[in-house]
C-alpha cells in the first residue's frame, strides 16, 4: 500500500471511527458515573436504533435531516465558511416549502412535490445568502450573523405559524401550518413505517454534492477560496461572489432538509419542527471531514443515536442525552486528532487541526 | 555563521530579503531556537529562550514590522510587560506617563505619551519602538529594517538618534538591505547571502557597488543565449500610476512605463521600493489612486482581476506560496488555476477533468516538472518544480504579455536556467515581459531594456549598452 | 405623573429588566475577558448551563445555597477549562471547541439531571435571599430598581465596575489587551500569551457560572433541562453591542432586556402586537453592528487565531 493511500485510510477511517469508538467510552464512563450499566445501556440504545419494530426504517428517517443538513454544512466548510446557522435556514427553507405545499392543489406530485423542495431550498438559500453578502461586503462574520439569524427565524417561524391569515389552520388546538397538499407528499417507501422518499433524495443527493464540490467549476472555486484565499484572489477568482454563492448552496441544503422532513414526516409545520437536527449537523460535518461520502456514514450513526437514545431513556433510566456526550466527544477526537495519535500512538496520524475558518477579512476593495 | 558586535558601534547587518539576516536576530531576541551554536554577551556564554530572557540581558529588538498594539496609549506600550512600579494595584498613568515623557527627553525621543498608537505616523511609531527598548533597559539594539518605511527626513533623525545611543556605549545592530544608508551609519558592515556572512567590512574599506555585488551577486554568473530583441508596438503601458501599500502610504509614486511585444523590460531595485504595489496594480489586485493601467491600446484600469487574465496578461507573482499555487491541490488543477473554467477545462460549468490532465501531462513534460504524475499534490514538489508549475501556467495560455516578479526565487540552478530559457524564448514569440527582481543577475542577462526603482519611482531606464552592472548598482542605491 | 408610573409600573418594568439582564451582563462580562485575550468563546450558553445545573445540584445536597453558588462558578471553569486546552493548547479552531462544549453541556446537564434531581421527590433549596440594602433601598424609584434584589444582581453590579477595572485599568488587563490585539508583540514584550490567555478563559467560565446560577438558584429555584434557552447567545451579542466593554455590555444586556420585559407584559395586557418582532430586536441589532452600520464594532484583532510560536 502506498504512503499516501495509508494516510488517506488513516485520516478518512481510522481516526474517524477510532474517535467514534472513544467517544462511546466516554459515554460509557459518563454511565457509569450515573451509577447505571453501559453495557444494558448501549444494547438498549442498539436495540432501539436497529432491531426494534421499525426502528431500523425510523434510524433511517432521523439520519434523512442530517444527511441534507451534514452537506450543508460540509460544503461551507470547503470554502472556510463556518455555517452554525442550519438550524434557522432549516426552518426558513420548510416555512417557505410548507407554503405553497398546502397552497397548491388539483396538480400531480410529480410537479408538487418538486415545486416545494424548490421553494423551500430558494428559502434556505435566501436566508444564509444573507450571511453571505453581509460577509462579502461587510466582512461581518458569519458565525455571529448566523447565530443571529437563527433566532430570528425561529421567531418568524412562531410569528407566521401564530397568526390568523398568515400560515395558522384554522380549528387547530395547538398553533401549526394547514396540511399539506396530499399530492405533495413525499411517499412512503416501506408501508406501515414513516419512512419515505426523501431517503432517495438524501442519497441522491450526495454524490449531486461530491460532483458540485470535486467536477464543476463552482466547486473548484469554492476549494481554491477555502484552501489559499490570497492564491484564489489572484487566479482571478472573485472571492465575494464565491462566499455569497457557497453560502447561498449551503443553506439551500438546510432548507432542502426542512421541507422534505415537512413533507415526509411531519405534513404540516409547528414552530418546533427542526428540534436540533441543525446544530448536530455541525457535528456531522466535522465526524464526515467535510467529505459529502462521509455524511452518509455520520448521518447514520447520528440518526440511530437520535432514534435509539429514546429507547434506552425508558428502558434503562439513563437520560437520552448521553448522546451528546458521545457527540460531543467524537468531535473533540475528530477536531484534535493529536489525541487519536497519541492514543493510537499512530505516527502517521494527521498532526494537522482541522481548518476550518478563514480568518483573513475579505478584502472589501477587490 | 559567526558575528560579533562591540560596545559602542553601529554593526550593520546588510543582506537581500531572505539572506538571514531577520531571522538571526530572531535568535537572539529568544523568539527562534537555534538548531546549534552559541551566543555569548560580555564574553558569558547565555541561554536565551524567550525574549524575556532576552530583555533581562539588555537586548531590545525594534521589528521591522512593528510590535506595537494599535489601540492602546503610547505609555502603556512601552511599560507592557515590565510594568513594575507603575502597576501595584491600579496602573499609574500619571507616573508612568512622566516616566515616558523623562525617558524621551532623555533621548530626544518626543512623544506624547498619552497618545493612541494608531494615530500615530510610523515615524514617531518607531521611536516609540526604541523608547519601548530603552525603557526596558536594552544595552543592545537590534534595529530590523528600521527605514524601511521612513521618509528621508525620518531616516535624517534616526540616524541621529542611534548615533547618540552608540555614543553612549550602546550597541545597535542595523539590518538593512539599502546600501546608501549602510555607508552613512555603520561602523562596520556584516554583508550576508543564503544565510551566510559573505564578508565584514569598514564602511572607508568599501564601494557601493562593491557591496551591491557581495548582496546580490550570484556565486554562477548565468549566462542566457538570446539574440537582440526586436520590439514591436507597445502592448502594456503604465501611464501616471500612484498606488499605496497596505499601510497606505504612498508606494508607487507616478510610474511611466511601457512595455513593447518582444522585449524584456527588467525592474531591477533593491526590495520594498514600489516593485510589488507596481505588479499588483498592473493586474488588478491593487486599487489605482492615480494614472492608468493600458493593455493593448485599451484602458483596463477598471477591469477585474480575471477579466485582464483572461484578456491575455499572465502573471508570475513574487511569494509563491502565498500567491501562485494552492499547496493542497494538485499539479493539474493548480496549471489551470486561472483558467479553470474555460474550454477545453471546462463545459459550461462542468470541468472536464480528462482535458485537464491531458493538458497536465502536457506542460509536466514541456516544462520540464519533476512529478509523479499530474494528481500528485503540488505540495510534494520542490520548490523548484513548483515555481515551474506556476512558470507553465503563465506562459501556455497564449498570453501577449506577461508579468514576472522574482520568477527564479527560492529555485535551484537548473530550474533557474529552464525558467529563463522558457522566457526568451518566449519574447522571440512576441511576448511582452516585465521583469520584475531583486537579482541584480537575473535582470542583466535577461531584460533588453531596464527600468531602476527606487522609492517608487523609475529613476532611469537603460538601453543596451548603458546596462553595466556598476550604473544600475549606483541606480539602485539611489546614488546616481 | 406619578399616578401615571404607577399605572404602567415603569419601576416594576425596570426592575425586572435590571433582573433579566443579569445573566447576560455576567456571562457577556466572561465572554468579554475571553474574547479581550484573543479567544472566542461560544461556550458561554454551555457554561451557564452547566453552571445552573452543578449550582443546584450542590444547593440541592448540601441545602446550602451559597455552595451552589460557588460550585455554578467552579463548574464553569471546568467546562471553561476544556475549551482552553483545545483552543490554546491544541490548536482546535475556537469556534468549533466552543460548539462542542455547548454539546457536552447539553449532555452531562441532562444525564445527571434526570439521575440525580429528576426522580428526588424533598424539597428544593429555594431562591436566593432578597436583600434590601438599609436607606438605599427606601430611595423612591432608585430603590426598588437597584436595591432590593438577589445576591447575583448585586454581584453584576459591582462585577460590571470590577472587569472594567481589571481590563482597562490593571497589569493584567493591559498584558490581556496585548494578548487579544497582537499576541506577537505581547510575547516580544516578555509576556507568556498562554498563560495569560488560559486564565482569562478560565475567568470567563467563572463568571459564566455565575451567571448560570441565576437561573436555578436566583430565579426559579430549580433545574429545568436547557434552562438558559440561548441566553448564552444573547449574552455573546451583548458584548458586541457593547463594543467589548462592561458599561456597553450592561447598557445592551440592558436593551436587550428591556425588550423582553416590555414584550412579556404586552402580552398580559393583551396588545396585539407581533411580540416575536420585539423579541428579534436582540439579533437584529447584533447583526446591524458586526456589519458596521452603526459604527465599526472593533473585535479585538488576534481574536479567534490560534496562537503559535514560530
Amino acid at each position: 500500500m502506498s504512503r499516501r493511500w495509508r494516510q488517506l485510510l488513516i485520516s478518512a477511517v481510522v481516526v474517524p471511527l477510532a474517535s467514534v469508538v472513544a467517544g462511546f467510552l466516554v459515554g460509557a464512563l459518563a454511565i457509569l458515573v450515573t451509577g447505571s450499566d453501559p453495557i444494558q445501556a448501549y444494547s438498549a440504545l442498539f436495540a432501539g436504533a436497529f432491531t426494534n419494530h421499525n426502528a431500523a426504517a425510523e434510524t433511517l428517517v432521523s439520519s434523512i435531516p442530517y444527511v441534507f443538513l451534514g452537506l450543508g454544512v460540509a460544503l461551507g466548510f470547503r470554502a472556510g465558511l463556518f455555517n452554525i446557522g442550519a438550524e434557522g435556514q432549516f426552518y426558513v427553507g420548510a416555512l417557505a416549502g410548507v407554503f405553497v405545499a398546502f397552497s397548491v392543489h388539483r396538480l400531480p406530485g410529480i410537479v408538487e412535490v418538486p415545486l416545494a423542495l424548490l421553494v423551500g431550498m430558494a428559502g434556505g438559500f435566501f436566508w444564509a445568502g444573507i450571511a453571505g453578502v453581509l460577509k462579502a461586503t461587510t466582512g461581518a462574520h458569519e458565525v455571529i450573523t448566523t447565530i443571529m439569524l437563527n433566532y430570528i427565524s425561529f421567531l418568524l417561524a412562531s410569528f407566521l405559524v401564530n397568526t390568523k391569515g398568515l400560515l395558522l389552520a384554522p380549528n387547530v388546538s395547538t398553533p401549526r401550518t394547514p396540511d399539506v397538499d396530499p399530492a405533495a407528499v413525499l411517499v412512503t417507501l416501506i408501508p406501515g413505517s414513516r419512512l419515505h422518499a426523501g431517503l432517495l433524495l438524501a442519497l441522491i443527493a450526495v454524490p449531486i454534492v461530491w460532483f458540485l464540490i470535486e467536477r464543476t467549476t463552482i466547486g473548484f472555486r469554492i476549494r481554491a477560496v477555502g484552501f489559499n484565499i490570497d492564491a484564489a484572489r489572484t487566479a482571478g477568482i472573485s472571492v465575494r461572489r464565491t462566499i455569497v454563492i457557497t453560502m447561498g448552496l449551503s443553506g439551500a441544503l438546510a432548507g432542502l432538509a426542512g421541507i422534505v422532513q415537512v413533507l415526509g414526516v411531519n405534513k404540516h409545520m409547528t414552530d418546533t419542527v427542526a428540534a436540533g437536527y441543525g446544530f448536530d449537523a455541525i457535528a456531522v460535518a466535522l465526524l464526515a471531514r467535510s467529505n459529502p461520502w462521509g455524511v452518509l456514514p455520520a448521518a447514520l450513526l447520528f440518526g440511530a443515536l437520535r432514534n435509539g437514545a429514546s429507547f434506552m431513556q425508558l428502558e434503562t433510566q439513563v437520560s437520552s442525552d448521553l448522546i451528546s456526550i458521545i457527540q460531543a466527544s467524537v468531535i473533540v477526537f475528530v477536531a484534535a486528532p493529536v489525541i487519536v495519535r497519541w492514543l493510537l500512538r499512530l505516527r502517521e496520524a494527521p498532526v494537522q487541526t482541522l481548518q476550518i475558518t478563514q480568518r483573513e477579512e475579505v478584502e472589501t476593495t477587490s | 555563521m559567526d558575528l560579533d558586535v562591540s560596545w559602542g558601534e553601529v554593526h550593520a547587518l546588510l543582506g537581500e530579503n531572505g539572506a538571514g539576516k531577520s531571522t538571526l536576530m530572531n535568535v537572539v531576541y529568544g523568539l527562534v531556537r537555534p538548531d546549534s551554536g552559541e551566543i555569548m554577551v560580555d564574553g558569558n556564554r547565555v541561554e536565551i529562550g524567550s525574549p524575556l530572557d532576552a530583555i533581562r540581558l539588555g537586548i531590545g529588538m525594534v521589528h521591522q514590522h512593528f510590535m506595537l498594539i494599535p489601540p492602546l496609549t503610547v505609555a502603556e506600550n512601552i511599560i507592557l510587560g515590565q510594568e513594575g512600579e507603575f502597576a501595584r494595584g491600579l496602573i499609574d498613568v500619571e507616573r508612568a506617563g512622566a516616566a515616558v515623557r523623562k525617558l524621551s527627553s532623555d533621548y530626544g525621543l518626543a512623544v506624547d505619551p498619552r497618545a493612541k498608537v494608531e494615530g500615530l505616523s510610523v515615524g514617531v511609531q518607531q521611536r516609540v519602538e526604541i523608547l519601548k527598548a530603552l525603557y526596558k533597559g536594552a544595552r543592545i539594539l537590534i534595529l530590523d529594517e528600521p527605514t524601511a518605511v521612513l521618509t528621508p527626513q525620518e531616516v535624517e533623525g534616526l540616524f541621529r538618534i542611534v548615533r547618540s545611543l552608540t555614543d553612549e556605549g550602546k550597541a545597535v545592530i542595523f539590518i538593512t538591505h539599502k546600501l546608501a544608508e549602510v555607508m552613512a551609519v555603520a561602523d562596520r558592515i556584516t554583508v550576508m547571502r543564503q544565510g551566510k556572512v559573505v564578508d565584514t567590512r569598514k564602511p572607508a574599506e568599501a564601494s557601493l557597488a562593491e557591496l551591491a555585488r557581495m548582496m546580490v551577486g550570484r556565486p554562477v554568473l548565468l549566462r542566457v543565449e538570446r539574440k537582440p530583441a526586436r520590439p514591436g508596438a507597445a502592448l502594456l503601458r503604465v501611464e501616471g500610476l500612484v498606488v499605496h501599500d497596505d499601510r497606505r502610504q504612498v508606494a508607487v509614486d507616478g510610474v511611466d512605463l511601457a512595455v513593447r511585444a518582444g522585449e524584456i523590460v527588467g525592474v531591477a531595485g533593491v526590495e520594498g521600493n514600489g516593485q510589488d504595489e507596481l505588479v499588483e496594480a498592473i493586474v488588478g489586485l491593487r486599487r489605482l489612486q492615480a494614472g492608468r493601467v493600458v493593455f493593448d491600446d485599451r484602458d483596463v484600469s477598471r477591469k477585474s482581476t480575471r477579466e485582464r487574465l483572461h484578456a491575455g496578461i499572465s502573471y508570475i507573482p513574487a511569494d509563491r506560496h502565498r500567491l501562485g499555487i494552492v499547496l493542497e491541490l494538485p499539479v493539474s488543477d493548480n496549471l489551470v488555476l486561472d483558467h479553470y473554467g474555460q474550454p477545453p477545462f471546462a463545459r459550461w460549468v462542468v470541468r472536464q477533468l480528462k482535458a485537464v490532465r491531458t493538458y497536465a501531462q502536457r506542460l509536466i513534460k514541456a516544462f520540464d516538472i519533476r512529478a509523479a504524475g499530474p494528481d500528485q499534490l503540488v505540495s510534494a514538489l520542490s520548490g523548484g518544480n513548483q515555481q515551474k508549475v506556476v512558470v507553465a501556467r503563465e506562459l501556455s495560455t497564449k498570453p501577449r504579455v506577461l508579468i514576472a516578479a522574482q520568477p527564479t526565487r527560492g529555485v535551484d540552478v537548473g530550474s533557474i536556467e529552464f525558467i529563463h530559457q522558457q522566457i526568451v524564448s518566449q519574447r522571440d514569440a512576441g511576448l511582452a515581459v516585465l521583469l520584475v527582481s531583486s537579482e541584480l543577475d537575473e535582470v542583466l542577462s535577461l531584460a533588453d531594456r531596464v527600468a531602476v526603482m527606487y522609492r517608487g519611482r523609475i529613476v532611469s531606464v537603460l538601453e543596451g549598452e548603458q546596462i553595466e552592472r556598476e550604473r544600475i548598482g549606483l541606480l539602485m542605491a539611489g546614488v546616481a | 405623573m406619578a399616578e401615571l408610573l404607577q399605572r404602567i409600573d415603569l419601576v416594576g418594568l425596570l426592575a425586572a429588566t435590571l433582573v433579566t439582564a443579569t445573566p447576560l451582563t455576567l456571562a457577556a462580562l466572561g465572554g468579554m475577558m475571553c474574547e479581550r485575550s484573543g479567544v472566542v468563546n461560544i461556550a458561554l450558553e454551555g457554561i451557564m448551563l452547566t453552571g445552573a445545573f452543578v449550582g443546584y445540584a450542590v444547593a440541592f445536597t448540601t441545602h446550602n445555597l451559597w455552595l451552589g453558588v460557588l460550585a455554578a462558578m467552579i463548574a464553569g471553569t471546568g467546562i471553561a477549562a476544556i475549551h482552553a486546552v483545545l483552543s490554546i493548547s491544541l490548536l482546535v479552531d475556537q469556534i468549533v471547541s466552543g460548539t462542542v462544549m455547548n454539546i457536552l453541556a447539553v449532555g452531562i446537564t441532562g444525564v445527571f439531571y434526570r439521575n440525580f434531581i429528576e426522580q428526588a421527590t424533598v424539597a428544593g433549596p429555594g431562591t436566593l435571599p432578597h436583600w434590601n440594602v438599609p436607606l438605599l433601598s427606601q430611595i423612591p424609584v432608585i430603590g426598588p430598581i437597584f436595591f432590593q434584589n438577589q445576591f447575583v444582581t448585586y454581584a453584576m453590579l459591582v462585577l460590571i465596575v470590577v472587569v472594567h477595572f481589571v481590563l482597562f485599568r490593571t497589569r493584567w488587563g493591559l498584558r490581556t489587551r496585548a494578548c487579544g490585539e497582537h499576541p506577537r508583540a505581547a510575547e516580544t514584550a516578555g509576556i507568556n500569551v498562554y498563560f495569560v490567555r488560559y486564565v482569562n478563559v478560565i475567568a470567563s467560565g467563572a463568571l459564566g457560572g455565575l451567571g448560570g446560577a441565576y437561573f436555578s438558584l436566583q430565579q426559579i429555584g430549580n433545574f429545568l433541562p436547557n434552562v438558559t434557552g440561548g441566553r448564552g447567545f444573547i449574552a455573546l451579542a451583548a458584548m458586541i453591542v457593547g463594543k467589548w466593554t462592561p458599561l456597553g455590555a450592561f447598557l445592551a444586556s440592558l436593551l436587550f432586556a428591556g425588550s423582553d420585559a416590555v414584550g412579556s407584559r404586552l402580552q398580559i395586557y393583551g396588545v396585539h402586537l407581533p411580540i416575536q418582532f420585539l423579541g428579534m430586536l436582540p439579533y437584529v441589532v447584533t447583526i446591524v453592528v458586526v456589519a458596521g452600520a452603526l459604527g465599526r464594532a472593533v473585535a479585538p484583532a488576534a481574536v479567534g487565531r490560534p496562537y503559535r510560536k514560530s
